[in-house]
């Protein structure tokens, strides 16, 4: 589905260059839940934004289905971290979610359909007319959500979508994406700081090291398919995964030669 | 005190203190019998004689048309020129300083070249003058409420597939249009101010040709009622400009008021 080649991005020139990406190479599976964990500061938004073709990597490419990503590919959507800043504040819920559906050749009747089913998948029916200022934290990531799936991708790119909500919200967005996965049969690649998240949803779990980041590990995650906040996660092998990829990052922080690359890689 | 109570008494004390003041002045003018200053009652039988409406189609509707065109024409270039600018870092390091100079200019500094550029006192160089000085509110909000807009926004409508038009019409206009408004409002002020200054100087009617020809002839009662007028004028545009703003941005006095920014 997805595959990253020998994908590097270094920002500015000669001495002043700061090294963000190193060498990246990986593949996603269709249909595949892919985890991507790092120290913070290693570039994982970077990296996002080179496969969303939002930015042009400085080496290596980035394949979809075979085809060389040059712009933002058509069967691909984004889910920022910052749903506040990500949404429309002067639109309601329906528009925003129809926002990628205006100047895309979907039948009128359709797009009303799309934007109905979507915010049903992520239960905020009740609210399709309200603004997105009206709504929690939670609930503003769930529109971001259903916007995503409105636009119909085959892969959904998620950039830390659940890092500023609390604690048991996010468990809720968690089995959440697990349930529309599932319902729409769509690939993801997660970038996550929260190394519970990412074992607890994943497939598997891409370990990064610091910047100029390579992949350290790719951790298979053998957990039964259905993943349950309680059940899932008293499992042994759960907590020995879990202590496996915190071990891995824990191991490439205390090796990290220096602080954040001037600001530059935000995570 | 209840929020009922309180709006009750802000618009009585809105009401309540103009009312004082005029009442003053009728008192003091009466007492005083001053040519320079009439009383309170001559100015509004003026006013009345005047405005309502012997004179009104005749001086009030070309000020008010002026006024429109100038502003509505500003508005739009101001605009149009904005988005381009607010977008191109190119764009504003060659354009900026051209405006920065214009901007500063004194209204009349010009006043003398219109006439001759424009080979006449007549609507088309008043609106043209009216225009040329409310472009630059308008222009230089445009440019800031551009500059702006969140780069997560764009970056949104990009990952959707959302050409440059699109985005423009989408995320730029709705995202930079409380700025804009900003703008506008200014440039609506500025545009009753540079319509008194042409018609004084330069006109053969108008709200501002009654000014001068009062002033030349001494008469004082229609002097104060064209003054009166012309306040009233500004206060009324402002005030529908704001009803207008209330209706058309309803979405960003909430985003306020929730995002406490």
């Amino acid at each position: 589905m997805l595959e990253i080649k020998g994908l590097g991005k270094t920002y500015g020139e000669g001495a002043k260059a700061t090294h963000a990406i190193g060498d990246v190479s990986l593949t996603v599976e269709a249909g595949e839940f892919a985890c991507v964990v790092g120290p913070s500061g290693c570039g994982k938004t970077t990296l996002l934004k080179c496969v969303a073709g939002l930015m042009k990597p400085s080496r290596g490419e980035v394949l979809l289905r075979g085809k060389r990503v040059t712009g933002p590919p058509d069967e691909l959507a984004l889910v920022f971290q910052e749903y506040s800043r990500s949404l429309l504040p002067w639109a309601s819920v329906r528009n925003n979610v129809l926002l990628p559906l205006r100047h895309k050749s979907v039948p009128g009747g359709d797009k009303k359909r799309l934007v109905e089913e979507s915010l049903d998948a992520v239960g905020l029916t009740r609210f399709i007319d309200h603004y997105p200022w009206q709504l929690s934290g939670g609930m503003q990531q769930r529109v971001a959500i259903a916007r995503a799936l409105a636009y119909q991708p085959s892969m959904l790119l998620m950039d830390e979508p659940f890092a500023s909500v609390d604690a048991q919200t996010r468990g809720d967005l968690e089995d959440l994406i697990l349930r529309v996965r599932d319902e729409y049969g769509i690939t993801i690649l997660f970038v996550t700081h929260d190394i519970d998240e990412s074992v607890y949803l994943g497939d598997r779990v891409i370990v990064l090291t610091h910047a100029p980041t390579h992949v350290k590990e790719i951790v298979g995650v053998p957990l039964p398919r259905q993943r349950d906040q309680l059940a899932t996660k008293e499992l042994p092998e759960f907590a020995h995964l879990r202590a496996h990829v915190y071990r891995l990052i824990k191991r490439e922080q205390e090796a990290t030669p220096e602080p954040d690359p001037a600001g530059l890689v935000s995570v | 005190m209840s929020r009922r109570t309180y709006s009750t008494l802000a618009v009585a004390a809105e009401i309540a203190v103009p009312v004082a003041i005029l009442l003053l002045w009728q008192a003091w003018t009466v007492h005083a019998d001053s040519q320079y200053f009439p009383r309170l009652s001559t100015i509004l039988v003026e006013f009345k004689d005047m405005w309502l409406f012997s004179q009104f189609h005749e001086h009030v509707v070309p000020s008010l048309v002026r006024i429109l065109l100038g502003f509505g024409i500003a508005a739009v270039l101001g605009i149009a020129l904005g988005i381009p600018l607010g977008l191109s870092r190119w764009g504003r390091l060659l354009a900026m300083p051209h405006i920065e100079f214009w901007r500063n200019m004194p209204p009349p500094a010009l006043l003398p070249i219109s006439v001759l550029l424009l080979h006449s006192i007549g609507d088309v160089q008043k609106v043209a003058f009216i225009a040329f000085f409310c472009l630059f509110p308008v222009l230089l909000n445009t440019i800031d409420g551009v500059r702006g807009i969140d780069p997560t926004l764009v970056d949104t409508a990009r990952s959707y597939g959302l050409g440059r038009l699109a985005r423009i019409r989408r995320i730029v206009l709705p995202g930079a249009a409380p700025q804009i408004s900003a703008g506008m409002r200014t440039s609506l002020s500025l545009a009753v101010i540079i319509m008194v200054v042409a018609e004084y100087f330069s006109s053969t009617n108008g709200v501002g040709y009654v000014l001068l020809i009062s002033k030349n002839t001494f008469e004082f009662a229609p002097m104060w009622a064209a003054i009166v007028l012309i306040g009233l004028l500004g206060y009324l545009l402002n005030l529908l400009f704001i009803l207008a703003e209330k209706r058309f941005l309803a979405w960003h006095r909430g985003w306020r008021a929730a995002t406490g920014s």
